[in-house]
């Protein structure tokens, strides 16, 4: 190694060498996220709109039509349309003639290792939850993920009544879970052995959200059937 | 720059490329990246998906670091390769959310956890920075297969036992009673296990052969 390169190795660094390097590294960084960013939006919204398109077709069967509600404050519901995001919203769904098949409401709440979101179709005919599908959920692959796919399981929501009590404030009876086996009224959930944490954590949602909405869904019934003219 | 001890070697060794699949493999050699290979090798997709997006950010980055060598101070270093690798870690996310929406669910967390995989920094660091762009791109590309491949036979078998299909398709007996153990974090370190064990007999048999 000759004198030059000692010189070079020993010399000190200079500021503007790595101030340069850093900033100049950052700018290139900052730019290449921000196309990504831009170049993939358009697509991830469609993939995230589909699914959720899907899922209301999924919870509210014999769907062929949707429209969006927003659900004000003071518990009115109106038609909507535009930016989703930080919106309450509700979508329902009507079949070939125009008729209303149902409403189909998110939900989530705490699971087993992190929060669990939900979509569920509500049919004021039937006073009773038709469907209801996973839409996110971090619970143990094999086990927690029974509840998304365990058929048993989802036979709990074919026909899960939650009719509304004489004055139309509450429901008659909050869902109720109860342990593999011991389904006894249609308004109960059946746990899954070997997922009675999460199963418990899709009953308590459902109790919570249903208590809530099916009351106000029934409240906005005319805006909803009106909302597909 | 120019008397860097490596730049001498400016032409293409494809060695840089095969060390990468077998001798120096990333998980079964170096044993590093451990995070994703036992977290979210629970599927043959998010074994490929997760391979895929670590090669993209390994071969991006090394291609980065190694253009820049000559102008990245050394007191700066490893903040620039953070800044690098997190951007490209970045754009795969993106990239992801883009392609498959069920796919990026089920990778969760450790796609962002790409940027901290030891393999990165340490090709980046120990390879990149002192050697030429072609050999660096060999570089990444080998240890990207081999980090793929390696991820490919823990996902493999864990699938296969723990669900009876493999990257969906039933492969086993519809009798087949599934070994929930292999898809949960003990049935990770059992295959880890059981693979590094094979790697390590077929090396010193390797060597036992040489030395005769």
């Amino acid at each position: 190694m000759n004198q030059i390169d000692l010189k070079k190795l020993t010399a000190p660094p200079n500021p503007w060498h790595m101030l340069r390097s850093m900033g100049g590294v950052g700018i290139v960084c900052a730019l290449l996220i921000v196309v990504a960013f831009q170049g993939t939006l358009p697509r991830i919204n469609q993939n995230k709109a589909e699914a959720l398109e899907k899922a209301v077709f999924q919870v509210l069967p014999g769907t062929k039509n949707r429209a969006t509600f927003r659900v004000n404050p003071d518990g009115a519901c109106e038609p909507f349309q535009g930016e989703a995001r930080g919106q309450r919203l509700v979508y329902a769904g009507f079949d070939e003639n125009n008729k209303l098949v149902g409403i189909a409401v998110e939900a989530q709440g705490q699971g087993f290792q992190d929060v669990i979101r939900l979509i569920y179709g509500y049919s004021p005919e039937k006073q009773a939850v038709i469907g209801y599908q996973v839409l996110e959920s971090k619970d143990t692959p094999g086990l927690g993920d029974k509840v998304e796919k365990d058929p048993h399981f989802l036979a709990n929501f074919d026909n899960l009544e939650v009719p509304l009590a004489p004055d139309g404030g509450a429901l008659q009876h909050a869902i109720e879970f109860v342990k593999s086996g011991g389904k006894q009224h249609p308004w109960q959930i059946e746990g899954i052995t070997g997922a009675t944490i999460s199963s418990r954590a899709i009953a308590n949602i459902m109790q919570k959200s249903t208590a809530e909405m099916v009351p106000l869904l029934t409240k906005n019934l005319e805006t909803f059937q009106a909302g597909q003219k | 720059m120019s008397n860097h001890p490596d730049a001498a070697a400016k032409t293409l060794d494809t060695n840089e490329f095969i060390k990468g699949l077998w001798k120096e493999n990333p998980v079964f050699i170096q044993v590093l990246g451990m995070c994703p290979t036992l977290a979210v090798t629970n599927s043959v997709i998010n074994a490929i998906t997760m391979g895929l997006a670590t090669s993209f950010v390994l071969i991006m980055s090394n291609l980065l670091v190694s253009s820049l060598r000559h102008v990245i101070p050394k007191q700066v270093r490893i903040a620039t390769y953070i800044l690098i690798i997190a951007s490209f870690v970045t754009v795969a996310d993106y990239v992801i959310q883009a392609v498959s929406l069920d796919v990026y669910k089920s990778l969760g967390a450790f796609i962002a956890l790409i940027v901290v995989n030891c393999i990165i920094l340490g090709r980046a660091e120990a390879f990149a920075s002192k050697n030429s762009v072609g050999n660096s791109l060999l570089d990444a590309l080998g240890m990207g297969v081999g980090f793929t491949f390696a991820l490919l036979c823990l996902g493999g078998v864990r699938e296969i036992m723990g669900n009876g299909t493999f990257l969906g398709y039933h492969v086993l007996s519809a009798h087949y009673q599934p070994w929930i153990i292999m898809i949960l974090p003990g049935g990770g370190f059992f295959t880890l296990g059981a693979w590094l064990l094979l790697f390590n007999y077929l090396r010193k048999r390797k060597e036992k052969i040489s030395m005769q």
